[in-house]
């Protein structure tokens, strides 16, 4: 228990960066989903960090909201797949750089 | 008479009803549209009989009249009547008009437009039985228009032939001219008397009689009304259509162009008898008394049987119009319901001729069909003495003298009655000229040689009316003047007293009958087998007179070289005036509106479409650069946004030193 809360926290801040990198650099639909996926769990390992070292952990409160928070990722996730199997039914691809029948 | 008067309506409706089913039959159907007209016709003829039989016994007149269109506070009323007049040439057109129906199925029988012909003849029927009923001047104007239309498709029925068609013109165009007058006239009245009734209870344009004063028209209107007579019943000066009108079938000739409609004029003239004024019944008497002799004297040249025939109908419809003028409503009317049954009757023979020649009409190509066709010999022996006046037993003896008798006591001159002693003279000449080359003597051509008589369709309705051709006549003898106080409404009584005032004028005329039969069958009894190659016996005598007679008094020619030229003149100058004036004047128009059009467009192009158009420009522009931000690259969304947090979280960190 002598790990600094620091520590934890430029963890989520590495994590949150590569998720970042791959979301903008990966050209597959699916590695950019995972890019997200890894942000988003950066962003739970600092809700369970902040919870773990606040004066009152007895309460919960960060791990409801990580539990929360992972539901909704799990969701997000079905959401995105399903998207990108939709478009790539119809276009045949799914390179995310080719999804641009939106451009003006 | 007041019951029957109700149902009257039927008896133009019931063909006007057949001729509307028939119209719409397809052309196959030929034996229902024969009977649609047949059966119609019988009801008109049942109707009129009742009507006749009312009046018979009630005498008078009876009037059923409504209002037909309302305009402001005044109404034009129509109506119909029946009264003696009215029912006698309602039974007779009736009559007429169902033997030739009959007669019809028969001649038609080879045609391709069995179906429409009888939706026209019904058609006529219908209009001609309105007229005859009709209580309005306008609805007798109406009724006087439909039975000219009818008139013009029957003419024009084979209407292939452009002769045919030509006639068809003729007859409705000259026909045209003298109605004008009659719908001048008919204006006139209507501006006069306030009413085109002619019955009203009083108020009619006829009853002013009874109202006190006897209601007479000015000699201009009356003469107006008359023009229409002249026009429809072929008098001088608008003879010329009505020989042409033979073009049409023979039953046609015989039931329109004989018999009824062209007697119409007769029975306007009859039906407004109280609103001639004396000078003008001078007119009418002298124009009949000189279309009386004038067409006469043209049948004598003439060689189409059915030509002869027209202008002997033109000859006796002026001595109708001689009679009406000299001699009243009764002298008129008697000759016209006798001449209708035996010329009706010699048309139909005629047709029975030409049918059974095989469609031959020049009598010199005839000969001897005394023996190969005995039916229609005998029945037109019968209309041919009926029409030349051989006495006592047949009818057209008994009204020709009652005409010459009144013609004889006229006292403005003698000479009508001097034409129509000429008239009868050469009425009897020609038609023993006709009977003579048709019948007897040797066959002139193989046509003639093999000739047969018609079915008994057509023989049956020739029989009847060869019997009325004798019976009409025993009705209006001066001895018995039947008929002559059934239309007066007067009383009589068998008196052969009487008889002997006329006998003096009967024997001249007799005798001149005779003369007539004689000379004419002695000219042309000794005709050959070359008849047809031959000159006329009449021609070698004297070829001046015979050539002008041919040539019908050069009046067609005559027509053609003033009026018909005269309107080609007016129309070219029409056509000239259109062309270069009018339409000189609708191009400088046109041309200015162009102008004005092409100055609007490049104001249009110029100033307002370059505004918008820079206006749209600018927008564009703006649009394209704008629509840079928005490639549809979700990753490049992606780095803005990151970028921007980047920079956010920069800005926050450096603000807090």
């Amino acid at each position: 228990m002598t790990t600094p809360l620091a520590n934890y926290l430029i963890l989520a801040a590495l994590l949150f960066a590569v998720g970042l990198a791959g979301a903008l650099m990966r050209r597959n639909a699916v590695l950019v989903l995972i890019g997200l996926e890894l942000m988003f769990n950066a962003a739970n390992l600092n809700f369970i960090a902040f919870w773990r070292f606040n004066p009152h952990p007895e309460r919960l409160t960060g791990l409801m909201f990580a539990l929360f928070s992972i539901a909704i990722g799990a969701a997000e996730a079905a959401i995105g797949l399903a998207l990108i199997i939709a478009i790539y039914r119809h276009r045949r691809t799914a390179q995310v750089d080719q999804f641009n029948s939106l451009k003006g | 008479m007041e019951s029957i008067i109700k149902y009257l309506w039927l008896m133009p409706t019931a063909p006007l009803l057949a001729a509307g089913i028939t119209a719409l039959l397809p052309r196959r159907q030929r034996v229902l549209s024969a009977g649609l007209a047949i059966g119609a016709i019988s009801i008109s003829f049942v109707v009129a009989c009742i009507a006749f039989s009312a009046t018979l016994h009630a005498g008078g007149r009876a009037t059923s009249n409504f209002r037909w269109l309302d305009f402001g506070s005044t109404s034009v009323q129509l109506g119909w009547v029946l009264d003696p007049l009215g029912a006698i040439m309602s039974v007779m057109v009736a009559l007429v008009s169902l033997l030739i129906f009959i007669y019809s199925v028969g001649y038609m029988a080879k045609d391709d437009n069995f179906t429409r012909f009888f939706c026209f003849l019904a058609f006529f029927a219908a209009a001609m039985l309105g007229l005859v009923i009709a209580n309005s001047l306008l609805l007798f104007f109406i009724c006087w228009e439909l039975v000219g239309l009818a008139s013009y498709l029957l003419i024009g029925f084979w209407f292939q032939k452009p002769s045919a068609a030509a006639a068809a013109k003729k007859a409705f165009i000259v026909t045209r001219i003298g109605d004008l007058g009659f719908l001048a006239g008919m204006l006139l009245l209507y501006a006069k008397t306030g009413t085109l009734l002619f019955y009203d209870n009083g108020h009619g344009c006829l009853d002013r009689g009874a109202a006190g004063g006897v209601m007479v028209a000015t000699t201009f209107i009356s003469l107006l009304i008359f023009c229409g007579a002249v026009g429809k019943s072929g008098q001088i000066p608008l003879h010329v259509w009505l020989p042409d009108a033979m073009e049409g079938p023979t039953p046609v000739s015989a039931l329109i162009h004989a018999a009824t409609m062209v007697a119409a004029g007769v029975f306007l003239i009859a039906r407004v008898y109280p609103l001639m004024s004396p000078e003008s019944l001078k007119v009418v008497t002298w124009i009949g008394a000189l279309t009386a002799v004038f067409a006469a004297s043209i049948a004598v040249a003439q060689d189409d049987i059915k030509r002869i025939l027209a202008y002997s109908t033109v000859s006796q419809l002026g001595y109708m119009m001689m009679g009406l003028g000299a001699g009243g409503v009764a002298v008129g009317m008697f000759h016209l319901t006798t001449h209708a049954f035996f010329k009706a009757l010699l048309f139909m023979g005629a047709g029975s001729v030409i049918h059974g020649c095989h469609e031959e009409q020049d009598i010199r190509k005839m000969g001897g069909l005394r023996r190969r066709m005995p039916v229609t010999f005998a029945t037109y022996a019968v209309g041919m003495m009926a029409l030349c006046g051989v006495p006592l037993f047949f009818s057209g003896f008994w009204s020709k003298d009652a005409i010459l008798g009144a013609t004889h006591h006229w006292r403005t001159s003698p000479a009508p009655f001097y034409l129509g002693l000429a008239g009868a003279f050469l009425t009897a000449f020609y038609m023993t000229r006709q009977v003579v080359r048709v019948f007897f003597g040797k066959p002139a051509t193989k046509e003639a040689e093999h000739a047969h008589e018609s079915p008994s369709v057509m023989t049956v309705p020739l029989v009847i009316l060869a019997v009325l051709a004798v019976m009409a006549g025993f009705f209006g003898t001066p001895a018995w003047p039947w008929f002559q106080s059934y239309l007066e409404g007067t009383p009589y009584e068998f008196d052969l007293s009487k008889l002997s005032e006329a006998v003096p004028i009967m024997l001249l005329s007799t005798g001149l009958v005779v003369a007539a039969i004689f000379l004419s069958g002695w000219i042309y009894g000794k005709t050959s087998a070359q008849a047809a190659r031959e000159k006329d016996p009449l021609e070698t005598a004297q070829p001046a007179i015979f050539a002008l007679l041919r040539h019908k008094f050069f009046v067609d020619e005559f027509y053609d070289a003033t009026v018909v030229n005269l309107t080609i003149v007016f129309a070219l100058f029409s056509d000239w005036l259109d062309r270069e004036i009018w339409d000189g004047l609708v191009r400088a128009v046109s041309r200015l509106t162009l102008a004005l059009a092409r100055l609007n467009r490049s104001v249009d192009e110029s100033v307002i479409n370059g505004s918008f158009d820079a206006g749209t420009e600018t927008v564009r522009d703006s649009g394209k650069w704008m629509s840079l931000l928005q490639n549809g690259q979700t990753q490049r969304y992606l780095r803005v946004i990151g970028l921007s947090f980047c920079a956010l979280l920069i800005l926050l960190l450096w603000g807090s030193r």
